[in-house]
């Protein structure tokens, strides 16, 4: 079914119709913000058609599996692609406003739509090395969003992303060709069958290099040097796409890898994985304590957040799952929120830096309501979606009688409580430090208001009536896992 | 420039339409024998590089057939356009049909991989033959 291809299709088409079109900036823009209605409409009708018909597939070329590359569309992969659509919009329409746009130089459009089309071409791929190839479809237009700003900082942000990321897709590389040498296949349904065939030690190498490859993509402790080197160089509507969808791809990987196909894993690495969890997320939050720069602290976080949904994994259940992508949907919806924040913040205020600026709060009681909102969803005050994200993780680190990861956990909760509350105390409570201070008058800014409130629309709703995601992401956990919800 | 080579770019105006040609042979040919849309693209590149060598990089850009960026926009577009056909025959996308045409008593063999490698074609023609037009442009300052 054609379908089955359209989150690939509609934004590779509509990045390639804006290179066409590249002298035209009006053209190109209006092929831009069609084609990411078009991808919008495209997840809602798979959202429909995959909550009641399980999965959406498809073989390209209608060459015989194994040999054929197949797309399966599953509950994991439209949710995530419906994310992806949402913040693609989010961002082209926050990129006519005046908060902190990408530079207009014509291959802004091309770039992001190419990200979206890599990331979601991986969210949905059945086959390892295809899932490579569009991880460096994403890599390389994620660099080409980095190297836009032209700065010697973005020079150095590219730098650093591209080789830390290029270690990473080596030793991918390396792990997809040990594990055709080992079992013969490369699609994820025959991976699963061959995989029992073949003797687990030595299987557990090939699945630990595996496992670090995609820990880079997700970047994940000790690999997550490249986010905060690269993140807060970029202007707000390449930084939303890139905080909901970059370290998603890796996660989403992970799950299928650890959850599906390698099923079961082995016991120490998923012990080594909770390590990992565990350590993401306290270096996270601590590094994000000791930063100033809005962008740098909310780029920390990630880390810690990514934490949060590697422990999910490393849990090996299918509740944990279940949580894992529930955490996912929440963590790019509130992140992309508060980097937008941050952005407004920035417009308002004239600088990133929490030191040097103060009193929004009495200037812009609005936008005050607006980032208290997605930072205690982010800390996980109920009823926000934070809360049922890491109420899902906690009750099965319970469940499981894990009562250290699941004291982590809440005290990492703790710091982000700090570090929000950092944010607010400096940028909204405290006097401007400059006295003759007063707010930017009026930008335009309606189109970036607009963005910012649909997000937080959606954050709300999810966190209020939380019911139908919860049932969806068990029913994909269950899909993941070989079942029939 | 101080020095010209001329005999070379005598030369050089009739080899450029010859290698592109070949260019093209190689390109049809690769479906049954050695060749295809990146071999022939890249000897595109090789004819544009050569060409950017005698005059310079500037000329050669003016003799592609429109900017390379564009270029390899609309050569990826086409290979995706490719596979549509297959849709409205119930295959599934990217699956080639081939078909036969009688052309003045030949029977050709066609189909849409053709419009596939065309595709590949035209995007290394533009990528890598942009980047080498780029390089030359660059260097041609400190000469």
């Amino acid at each position: 079914m054609i379908l089955a291809v359209a989150p690939l299709l509609v934004p590779l088409a509509t990045a390639l119709l804006c290179t066409v079109s590249y002298g035209s900036p009006r053209l190109q823009s209006r092929f831009s913000i069609a084609g990411a209605l078009a991808l919008l409409i495209t997840a809602i009708i798979l959202v429909i058609e995959v909550s009641s018909n399980h999965v959406v597939s498809l073989t390209a070329g209608n060459w015989p599996l194994p040999y054929g590359i197949e797309v399966v569309v599953d509950r994991l992969g439209v949710a995530l692609t419906l994310i992806a659509a949402l913040m693609l919009t989010i961002s082209l329409l926050w990129q006519n406003s005046d908060a902190d746009p990408a530079p207009t130089s014509g291959f802004f459009h091309p770039l992001i739509h190419g990200l979206v089309a890599g990331s979601c071409a991986a969210f949905i791929t059945a086959d390892l090395f295809n899932l490579y190839v569009w991880f460096e479809v994403a890599l390389i237009c994620a660099l080409g969003l980095l190297a836009q700003g032209g700065g010697l900082k973005h020079f150095d942000a590219t730098l650093k992303y591209f080789v830390l990321n290029l270690v990473g897709t080596l030793l991918l590389l390396a792990a997809i060709a040990l594990t055709y040498a080992a079992t013969g296949h490369l699609n994820f349904a025959n991976l699963r069958l061959a995989v029992q065939q073949v003797d687990p030690a030595v299987m557990l190498p090939i699945t630990g290099l595996l496992l670090i490859a995609f820990l880079v993509k997700a970047a994940a402790f000790p690999f997550f040097a490249w986010l905060p080197a690269s993140y807060h160089t970029l202007p707000a509507p390449s930084l939303a796409v890139f905080s909901a969808l970059l370290s998603k791809i890796g996660i989403c990987a992970l799950v299928r890898m650890l959850s599906g196909t390698f099923h079961p894993p082995s016991y120490l690495l998923m012990t080594l994985l909770a390590g990992i969890a565990l350590l993401s997320m306290v270096i996270g939050v601590l590094g994000a304590a000791y930063h100033w720069d809005i962008r740098r602290i909310l780029a920390f976080h990630s880390i810690s957040q990514v934490g949060y949904m590697l422990l999910a994994i490393a849990l090996s259940s299918r509740q944990g799952d279940a949580a894992t992508i529930f955490f996912a949907v929440h963590h790019s919806l509130v992140k992309a929120g508060l980097f937008l924040c941050g952005a407004l913040i920035f417009c308002m205020a004239g600088h990133y830096d929490l030191r040097r600026i103060g009193g929004l709060y009495a200037a812009r009681p609005f936008l005050s309501v607006i980032f208290l909102l997605f930072a205690l969803s982010l800390v996980g005050i109920p009823p926000l979606t934070g809360f049922w994200g890491k109420y899902l993780i906690i009750r099965e680190c319970l469940i499981q009688g894990q009562y250290l990861w699941a004291g982590v956990a809440l005290s990492v909760g703790g710091l982000t409580f700090y570090s929000m509350l950092k944010i607010w105390k400096e940028a909204f409570w405290k006097p401007h430090p400059d006295a003759t201070w007063s707010p930017t008058k009026e930008k335009k800014l309606a189109p970036a208001y607009a963005g910012i409130c649909t997000l937080l629309f959606v954050v709300l709703w999810l966190g209020l009536y939380p019911e139908p995601l919860l049932v969806f992401v068990n029913d994909a956990a269950m899909t993941i896992r070989g079942g029939i919800p | 420039m101080t020095s010209r080579a001329h005999m070379a770019e005598i030369f050089m105006r009739g080899l450029y339409p010859l290698l592109l040609i070949a260019s093209v042979v190689i390109l049809f040919r690769g479906h049954n024998a050695p060749g295809g849309g990146f071999i022939g693209g890249l000897m595109a590149v090789a004819a544009s590089a050569s060409y950017a060598l005698v005059f310079n990089a500037t000329n050669a850009l003016n003799r592609l057939p429109c900017a390379p960026v564009r270029l390899a926009g609309i050569g990826i577009l086409l290979a995706l356009l490719s596979g549509v056909p297959a849709i409205s025959q119930g295959l599934p996308y990217l699956t080639h049909p081939w078909w036969t045409i009688n052309l003045f008593q030949v029977e050709l063999a066609a189909s849409t991989v053709m419009l596939f490698d065309l595709g590949v074609y035209l995007a290394v023609w533009g990528t890598i033959g942009g980047s080498c037009l780029l390089l030359i442009h660059s260097i041609e300052g400190e000469a």
